[in-house]
This record gives C-alpha cells, structure tokens and sequence, in this order.
C-alpha cells in the first residue's frame, strides 16, 4: 500500500438519518472503490447512530458552479420576494418542509 | 471442577480473547495507514471492548467474590488471562494485523451465533449484541485479506507470509479441554467441531478469492486457555495495568 492516501480517489459522503429524509452531505475521505467508500464512511461518520444509509459518490463526478459566477446566479433572486411562499401558515406538526 | 468454577473459566476465556486483541488494536491508534483505516480499527477495537466488559463484569458476579470488570482487567496477573495466544500475537505489518482479525472473525462470529442459543442466558444476552458486530469485523477483515491477496505482488506476499506465520496459533481456537466439555454438557457452550466447520468453509472461500493458500496444520500452539503465553503477552499488560499497579484504585 502507498504511504499516500491521496493516491486512492476522493469520495463525496451523503447519510440518511432517517427513513424518508434526503440523504444530507456530511463530508469526504478516501477510498480506492465504492465498497471501501461505503465501510469507510460507515465508521467514519455513522459511529454516533447518525444515519440508516449511506450513498458514496466520486468527488470527481461532482460540478460544482464557478464562485466568480455567484454574483450573476444568484443575487437576481434577492428582490423576488413574491418568489417565497411566506404567505401561507405552516399546518402545526409539519417539520420537515 | 464444579459447574459455577467452569462457567467462571469459560466466561473468562470468552473475555480475554476480546480484551487482548481490543489492546493490539488500539495500539494502532493515530498510526494507521490512512485516516479512514485508524477509524476503523479503534472502532473495532471498541466493540471488542464492548463486549469484554460485559463478560468481565459476568464473571466478577460468577465468581461471587466482589471482583469487578476493572479488578479483573487490571489486577489478574498473566498466568490467569486465559486468552488464546493468537489475540496476543503482535501487530507487524499491517497484513499480520489484518490476517490475525480475520482468522479470529472467522472464529467469533459463529461461535456468537452458537452462543445466541446457549442455556445461559446472560452469555445469549451478550452474544446478541456481539452478532451483529462480528459480522461487520469479519466483512472488514475478509475484504481487506482479499485486496492484499488478489493485490500486488508485494501485497500478496505479505498476506500469506502473516497467513503461514499466524496458522500455527488457530489451532487452540478449536481444542476442547474438561472446562470446555463441561461447557457443552450444560448447553452453554457449543461443539467446537461445528464452530471450526464454520470456520473452515469462511477460511476457504475467502482465501480462495484472495489467491492465498491455505496453510497446512503443522505444530499448533496451544496453552493460552490454561494461562500459560508467549512473552509478548507480558509486555501487553504491562503497559494496561500500569496505571492501576502504580496509582491503586485511581479513577478519571
């Protein structure tokens, strides 16, 4: 095995934490397959009961936007804000929308 | 022997295979060879700790004499840990350390599944829990034995070199003295015949896909459940017990 970790690709971590939530990033580390990804980040990152699955991706899958580009993105939505659905009351109990 | 003094001997056994080989484990802690790996291991190690610290705890109250886990754990001198010597065996590379956990996963876990149906209920108790851990510790050594093995040269030859040197300490696993009889006569205890099967057909499937051969049985080391150990399980407690020596009764 290589002394450098940096030699087995990068992995994008995503858990559940629960049965019907959205699988949330939580972080990276290294791997040199999916499986390894899967093990590593079930000790990594699941050893306080954080999670019931667990997704993997290649860090090098991923695109991300440009942070030049931020202005251009997303500052046009700052005086939408007939674009928020602030005028409907939230039905008492509905926690996750 | 009576009933209680080999439930106590057995328990002990069960407990010291766990506490020893959590100790070499740990002693890779902020030395693995990569971050994700040292995780791992201290989990692993955890888990093993886990589950001696129930058994400890068991037989300080089997014993009946006040003993508990910590007692037991820091103040039994060597000729009293009745661990199998393949636990106290050192790290080396890290293939040794891989192939020492597997050839024991590949021993746990069959042997938690046996205990799950054992006519003691706390020992079923304890190895409900363990199960489901030693599954995870054997999928963990067997994936890493078949990347050393199905590896590179050098990989693969450091696998079976730790394979040839670590073979001749599986024997013990399997030996069933008086206590161990007397276990299996009350139910408590399962046929170690059916817990080496178990282990022979894990031992074979992986090494098959890993490439490696299995080694034949040659001399086998044996003595560990009688207390009597290699040098290096000396060195092991003196390193754990040295606070509890030096600073009685100390608490943190």
């Amino acid at each position: 095995m290589s002394n450098n970790p940096n030699n087995w690709p990068l992995w994008e971590i995503f858990i559940q934490s629960k049965r019907g939530l959205e699988h949330k990033h939580v972080g990276s580390l290294h791997a040199a397959d999916p499986q390894m990804a899967i093990e590593n980040a079930r000790d990594v990152y699941t050893r306080r009961q954080e999670g019931q699955s667990i997704w993997v991706v290649p860090a090098e899958a991923i695109s991300a936007s440009q942070p030049d580009d931020a202005a251009m993105l997303f500052d046009p939505a700052d005086d939408k804000t007939y674009r928020h659905p602030t005028f409907y009351t939230m039905p008492e109990g509905a926690k996750y929308i | 022997m009576s009933q209680t003094n080999a439930l106590f001997t057995y328990t002990l056994r069960l407990a010291d295979d766990l506490l020893i080989l959590s100790h070499r484990l740990g002693e890779w802690c902020g030395h693995g060879p990569v971050l994700e790996e040292d995780i791992a291991l201290t989990n692993r190690a955890l888990d093993h700790i886990g589950e001696a610290r129930n058994l400890l705890t068991y037989a300080g109250e089997l014993e009946g004499k006040g003993r508990t886990e910590d007692d037991l754990a820091f103040l039994r001198p060597e000729r009293q840990f009745l661990n199998t010597k393949l636990v106290e065996q050192p790290n080396g590379d890290y293939a040794h350390t891989i192939v020492r956990s597997f050839l024991f996963d590949a021993y746990h876990l069959p042997l938690a599944e046996a205990l799950l149906k054992s006519s003691d209920a706390q020992l079923a108790a304890i190895a409900g829990k363990a199960v489901k851990e030693a599954q995870y510790h054997l999928r963990h050594s067997s994936d890493w034995l078949i990347r050393f093995g199905d590896g590179t040269e050098e990989s693969h030859q450091r696998a079976q070199a730790a394979l040839d040197n670590l073979w001749t300490f599986t024997g013990d696993l399997f030996t069933q003295d008086e206590v161990h009889q007397a276990m299996v006569k009350a139910g408590v205890a399962p046929d170690l015949a059916k817990i080496k099967a178990a282990f022979d057909a894990t031992v074979d499937t992986v090494l098959s896909e890993a490439t490696l051969n299995r080694p034949t049985d040659g001399f086998m080391a044996s003595g560990g459940r009688q207390g009597k150990h290699g040098e290096q399980l000396g060195f092991i407690l003196a390193e754990m017990q040295y606070l509890q020596r030096a600073y009685p009764g100390a608490t943190w």
